[in-house]
């Protein structure tokens, strides 16, 4: 129930923010009967229709993640946003490392093998990646490099 | 013997030992995807085809190597639906209701090579289908105009959104997330700006393999940490592989009937390989006589749904490729395999590119005896990859999903972009709106705009024009039917329950 009225909500706000957002744009002096308006008014508005029924005729709940399994989806999240921005300065095998040993670990909490884990894909992928599939990876820190 | 004639044409590309190899390749690597839980057809193609289109492969290697891993796929899913009770990916899920119990029995090399052998016969019957009706209906599809492409989309949509998903406004609520999605940018009709805030990575619009990989396979790491890879589950031992010739030739009929019906689902837009199955097993086991053995481990209760999806599987390729609108999930990321090769699926291919279409069809031919070969005799090798646990394999599918966009794109702003279409996705599942709406959302969504302008430029802004032909108000029609009649249809269709792991 929560979970749909929610999403349903935040859906209705999104969907106003599109339409508004969608009366400021420009029509050009070459233009068609229908505009680039109008498409975009025709989704928001279905969208608002859709949410407004997922609010007053929500399914049944589902089991929300809590505590620590919502701690540890957070983490997970945090760790790939992190990744993004990382390997392009870092290279790609450490970040890797790093990152598949966070998420190894979070899937099954061992350290050593999670360690294990994040080391073999890091080399593992970076390998494969690189030498088999030729594609170009810069496997160290770029700025290491030279 | 035009057909003969097009045919030779696609075997002469397709039969290279270059592009043999990439079959191979691609058949060994799709069974192996689509046999790991977790991973299928879908979000399989989706995590290779930027990797292959950064490998710079032509357009035709990369379509016989990415279509091998797509059969190769539907092959896989079996397995571990037969020995795990887990259905590999979706469209194997009617396979668990009979194989697993036959695992159980001892017979798990029974119910492999049987299923097997269905997915066999139901590709390769579906791709000579596919060679027979493709034509035929790419050479229909030219009197289309814009009214009747605009009706088109619209029909797609609502049948997905019917018959694919249990609640109508979810589905389409998915459905406009796509569309809006795909409005970001600037439009083509008149060079403006759309959604973009001023921000330079919008200007082009939003990859659609973005999208698709963050949608499809990111997403699962999140699952796969909330569920702590619970259902990665040691199953049932695999004795001896013997070929049952009995067995086979007891469930041929079974295997014929669940083609035809898959092939007919594979057909209609937005029905797919999932309903394929699901159809061609209700449909045997209501036609048999001992309706109390299904799910007890009946062979037939295994030929009909396997041949059923492989069917739906080649049938689905149909209004992909002569009207570029796919039918499901799998297909609607081959769309994108399409697309970002620079090849627009339509009546026009078929005329235009005849190389493309019958190498592509050569490609299938082939893979289904590849992969008849690969899995058959071969299936303990896939049988024991599938023990990778998923502390390892979630991981990794992460990290390929990063190189992939990494090495298309270079831009961090797409990888954080996939990240968040990952939380999307995991949002939808946990509240069970279906993902696959919102990426043919994206695919269509400029497509389906331009032709809705297009037909209002023809009729000078009278939106009655829409409506004008016959076969656009037949799609009209058939779309609020498909739409509407799942919600009447549901307690007949209600799928039954997964056998449970723990009873013995």
């Amino acid at each position: 129930m929560r979970g749909d009225r929610i999403f349903g909500l935040v859906m209705m706000v999104l969907a106003l923010g599109y339409i508004l957002s969608a009366t400021t744009i420009r029509s050009s002096f070459m233009s068609d009967p229908v505009g680039p308006r109008i498409f975009p008014y025709l989704i928001g508005g279905v969208t608002m229709l859709c949410a407004l029924v997922m609010v007053l005729k929500p399914d049944p709940d589902v089991e929300w993640p809590i505590g620590k399994t919502l701690l540890n989806l957070g983490l997970a999240l945090a760790a790939l946003f992190a990744y993004a921005m990382m390997v392009k300065p870092l290279g790609f095998i450490l970040p890797t490392i790093i990152v598949s040993a966070i998420l190894s670990y979070q899937i099954n909490p061992k350290p050593q093998l999670a360690a294990l884990t994040g080391l073999g894909l890091g080399v593992g992928l970076y390998v494969m990646f690189k030498f088999i599939l030729g594609l170009s990876l810069k496997g160290l820190p770029p700025a290491l490099m030279g | 013997m035009d057909l003969l004639n097009n045919l030779a044409l696609g075997f002469s590309i397709a039969l290279s030992p270059y592009t043999l190899v990439l079959a191979v390749i691609g058949c060994f690597v799709g069974t192996i995807i689509g046999a790991l839980p977790g991973l299928g057809p879908s979000n399989g193609v989706a995590l290779l085809i930027p990797i292959s289109f950064s490998m710079g492969f032509d357009a035709i290697s990369a379509l016989v190597l990415l279509t091998s891993v797509y059969y190769g796929a539907m092959y896989g899913g079996r397995i571990s639906s037969i020995l795990l009770n887990i259905p590999g990916d979706e469209p194997a899920m009617m396979t668990t209701l009979d194989g697993y119990p036959m695992a159980k029995q001892g017979h798990a090399g029974e119910a492999l090579v049987v299923s097997g052998v269905a997915s066999f016969v139901g590709a390769f019957l579906a791709t000579i289908g596919l060679m027979l009706m493709a034509p035929w209906l790419a050479r229909v599809a030219f009197k289309f105009g814009p009214a009747e492409y605009f009706a088109l989309y619209m029909l797609a949509f609502c049948t997905l959104g019917g018959v694919g998903s249990n609640n109508q406004a979810k589905s389409a609520m998915a459905a406009c997330i796509g569309l809006g999605i795909a409005m970001i940018g600037l439009d083509k009709t008149t060079n403006m700006q759309r959604f973009t805030f001023g921000n330079m990575h919008l200007f082009d619009g939003i990859d659609f393999l973005v999208a698709i990989v963050g949608l499809f396979a990111v997403s699962e790491v999140f699952h796969f940490i909330e569920t702590h890879g619970k259902n990665s589950a040691i199953g049932v031992k695999l004795g001896k592989v013997l070929i049952p010739w009995k067995m086979l030739n007891d469930t041929k009929g079974a295997m014929l009937r669940g083609s035809g019906i898959g092939f007919i689902a594979g057909i209609l837009p937005g029905a797919g390989a999932s309903l394929g199955s699901f159809l061609a097993y209700m449909g045997e086991k209501s036609i048999s006589r001992d309706k109390a053995s299904f799910g007890t481990g009946n062979p037939r209760g295994v030929a009909a749904p396997e041949a059923g999806n492989n069917a739906a599987a080649g049938g689905a390729l149909i209004p992909m490729l002569t009207l570029g609108v796919p039918g499901s999930g799998t297909t609607a990321v081959l769309l994108a395999l399409l697309l970002t090769l620079n090849i627009t699926p339509g009546p026009l291919l078929f005329t235009e590119r005849p190389d493309v279409v019958w190498s592509l069809i050569a490609a299938l031919l082939i893979a289904n005896v590849m992969l008849l070969i690969m899995n058959v005799p071969m299936v303990k090798v896939f049988v024991r990859i599938l023990s990778v646990p998923s502390y390892i394999l979630l991981p990794g599918v992460t990290m390929i999903a990063f190189v992939g966009i990494y090495s298309l794109t270079g831009s961090s702003f797409d990888m954080m972009l996939m990240v968040a279409f990952g939380v999307l996705g995991y949002v939808c599942r946990k509240i069970d709106i279906p993902t696959v709406p919102i990426i043919l959302g994206i695919l269509l969504g400029n497509q389906m705009e331009d032709n809705l302008r297009r037909a209002m430029i023809l009729s000078d802004g009278d939106w009655i024009y829409l409506f004008s032909s016959p076969i656009a108000i037949s799609f009209w029609v058939a779309a609020v039917l498909g739409f509407l009649a799942p919600i009447f249809l549901r307690h007949l269709l209600k799928k039954p329950p997964l056998p449970t792991i723990d009873e013995d």
